[in-house]
């Protein structure tokens, strides 16, 4: 964060005020000139870092990783064997979110469940954004017919709702980890593959792409040297957004009864858990679970679109 | 404009091709896979011969291209296959499910669009004030949310604690079964549905009202004395519901998948549910039929979002 103005009424704070004050003016007048001088990078992260609500999506993302990987070291609860003579008790000290139908501890599941929502996740979000920027490269750099038939293909898949396509395949084959980052991936790759073909459409007009392939640099080679690391900040923006979407996939799959079989579990399964007992008034069983994706994709969303305007104002700046 | 949609509609048919040419490969894949569409359907101690006659009565050993082509004269006639488990016809499973969905669709779209046009107005005039924050950090959060989450904390809220609302939608058989005295069960599934949908729109509307106020028209509407209302309503609107016209075209896929989750969470009789009973006991063509239907649905939908758009949007028609 950079320095604020002083707070004036603050009492309690004056010590520590005074220890700012005296480093500060050096400081100030140091950076302050040197505006324009600053990396474009640099300058990105700070506008970055000035929107607050892009801090708070990336400490709500670094606490839920501490909750779902460092928490189970702290908090042992046995999520494998089932307890049917403890099950869905309410909140208690030994259980502070009660336990579910099987017996599990709940504050337990929401760790361990959490650990596959965000596995599942980022990787999918990694293999749908490479993918996609590859394909959307390619077809925007080669125009003409490859670029017609590859992006009549990316129509066709977006025109099936993914959920649909995500239902179907979970059926056909019962979902593991692995196969369900690649599901996800599979009905996740289209979008970022539109918006790079855009940007590969017009980036290939441009003069340094020109002088490459006069130079006679071959077209793959110009596709991943010069268009796609060109394209960096679109796909960042959007690789973002996709982990949000992507946990949101994986709960909707999970809620329907077509996730990862038990013992595994994530917070889609909780809350279909939850719902069959909705009239029992079993509400642990359903809010934490609820408030964890909630509080996951609003991160990922409030990262992404200070990322966007980070790299907006990169370019303005610039 | 006629070049422009002669365009549009050859592009349209070329995406349907495609989206039946996916369906196929997807049931070629199901067919590969240890012949699983055959033991789906005769069950798993059918012998190695029953399913190679099976193969051979419904045209699966025959060449892919031939049974493409099969499949694409089946589907010209309407004809999406047969759901051993339900022991019905997949066209007409879908007639009678359909007109359920489309009902839910049409009414939380209505409701949607009725909230979220005023809705994105006032947050445009009131913009980067203390509401305008609150009616953006909410529709933040409903677009967050998981749509069977805000579903079940309705249900908490209106059917479970306040008694008002049932939480369950009866399992009629037809659409009109559901007048006049079932339409209290419809209130939940419409109001899931349209609390997301508004979420969606209403940041488009206000996006584009923004846009629109800060064009020459307006400040052309204001130097000539219109008052702040007429200007809003009479030069604004109009030009500012152009890309919500898009946007419902395109949100069609969006909230076809907003249904599905809905239909399980409240058990009401529609597609979706369909969709979902069928996925659960591996039921191929039920769930090949539903793609299809719901895949053109959306092309269909583009299409007309696009051609009204033209319409609408001089600028469109003559800009290629």
């Amino acid at each position: 964060m950079t320095i604020g103005p002083l707070p004036q009424d603050s009492v309690a704070a004056l010590p520590l005020e005074r220890a700012t004050v005296i480093d500060a003016p050096a400081e100030v007048q140091d950076t302050a000139p040197a505006y324009e001088s600053r990396g474009v990078w640099r300058l990105g992260l700070e506008v970055f870092l000035e929107n607050k609500l892009a801090v708070v999506g990336v400490g709500i993302f670094v606490f839920l990783v501490l909750f779902c990987f460092v928490g189970p070291v702290l908090y042992h609860t046995d999520q494998i064997n089932s307890d049917l003579a403890n099950s869905n008790l309410a909140p208690t000290l030994a259980h502070p979110l009660g336990t579910d139908t099987a017996g599990y501890d709940v504050l337990g599941r929401l760790m361990v469940g959490g650990q596959t929502s965000i596995e599942v996740g980022i990787a999918a979000a990694i293999i749908a954004t490479t993918f996609g920027v590859l394909y959307g490269a390619v077809s925007g750099y080669f125009g003409g017919v490859v670029d017609a038939v590859m992006m009549r293909a990316v129509d066709a898949l977006l025109a099936i709702p993914p959920l649909f396509l995500l239902l179907f395949i979970a059926s056909a084959f019962t979902p593991t980890v692995v196969i369900l980052i690649l599901a996800v991936a599979l009905v996740s790759w289209l979008v970022p593959a539109r918006l790079i073909r855009a940007e590969a459409l017009s980036l290939r007009s441009r003069e340094y792409v020109q002088a490459v392939s006069m130079m006679g640099g071959r077209g793959m080679r110009i596709v991943g040297r010069h268009i796609v690391p060109n394209t960096i900040g679109t796909i960042m923006v959007n690789a973002t957004f996709q982990v949000a979407d992507a946990i949101l996939l994986v709960a909707y799959l999970s809620f329907l009864g077509l996730g990862i079989p038990p013992p595994a579990t994530n917070w889609g399964n909780i809350l279909s858990d939850g719902v069959d007992y909705i009239f029992a008034g079993y509400w642990w069983l359903i809010y934490p679970a609820g408030i964890a994706i909630v509080l996951a994709v609003v991160a990922f969303n409030f990262i992404g679109d200070a990322l966007r305007d980070a790299l907006e104002v990169r370019l303005q700046k610039r | 404009m006629l070049g422009y949609i002669v365009r549009r509609v050859v592009q349209s048919i070329l995406i349907t091709i495609g989206v039946t040419l996916i369906v196929f490969v997807l049931l070629q894949l199901l067919s590969a896979s240890s012949g699983s569409v055959a033991r789906a359907i005769l069950g798993p101690r059918a012998t190695a011969v029953q399913i190679a006659q099976f193969n051979h009565d419904n045209g699966l050993d025959q060449p892919w291209p031939l049974q493409y082509w099969t499949y694409l004269t089946q589907l010209a006639h309407f004809d999406f296959g047969y759901s051993y488990n339900l022991n019905q016809s997949v066209g007409s499973l879908l007639a009678q499910d359909m007109p359920k969905t489309l009902l839910l669709l049409g009414l939380a779209y209505a409701l949607a669009i009725i909230v979220a046009i005023p809705l994105g107005i006032y947050q445009a005039v009131r913009r980067n004030r203390i509401d305008d924050y609150i009616f953006t950090s909410v529709a933040f959060i409903f677009y967050s949310m998981p749509v069977f989450w805000l579903g079940i904390i309705l249900i908490v809220i209106f059917a479970v604690t306040l008694h008002w609302l049932p939480a369950l939608v009866p399992q009629v058989s037809s659409v009109t079964d559901l007048f006049p005295g079932q339409l209290p069960a419809l209130i939940l599934p419409v109001l899931t549905l349209a609390l997301l949908e508004i979420a969606l729109f209403s940041r488009y509307m206000r996006s584009s009202v923004l846009e629109n106020m800060v064009q020459d028209y307006v400040r052309t509407a204001r130097a000539k004395g219109a008052s702040q209302s007429r200007v809003l309503f009479v030069h604004v609107l109009r030009n500012a519901m152009i890309p919500i016209l898009t946007l419902v075209g395109l949100s069609i896929g969006y909230v076809f998948a907003g249904a599905l989750v809905v239909e399980s969470l409240f058990n009401y009789p529609g597609m979706g549910l369909l969709f979902w009973h069928s996925a659960q006991t591996k039921d191929y063509p039920v769930l090949l039929g539903v793609i299809v239907v719901t895949g053109v649905a959306t092309v269909l939908g583009n299409l007309v979002a696009d051609v009204l758009y033209a319409v609408a949007d001089p600028r469109v028609r003559y800009a290629k």
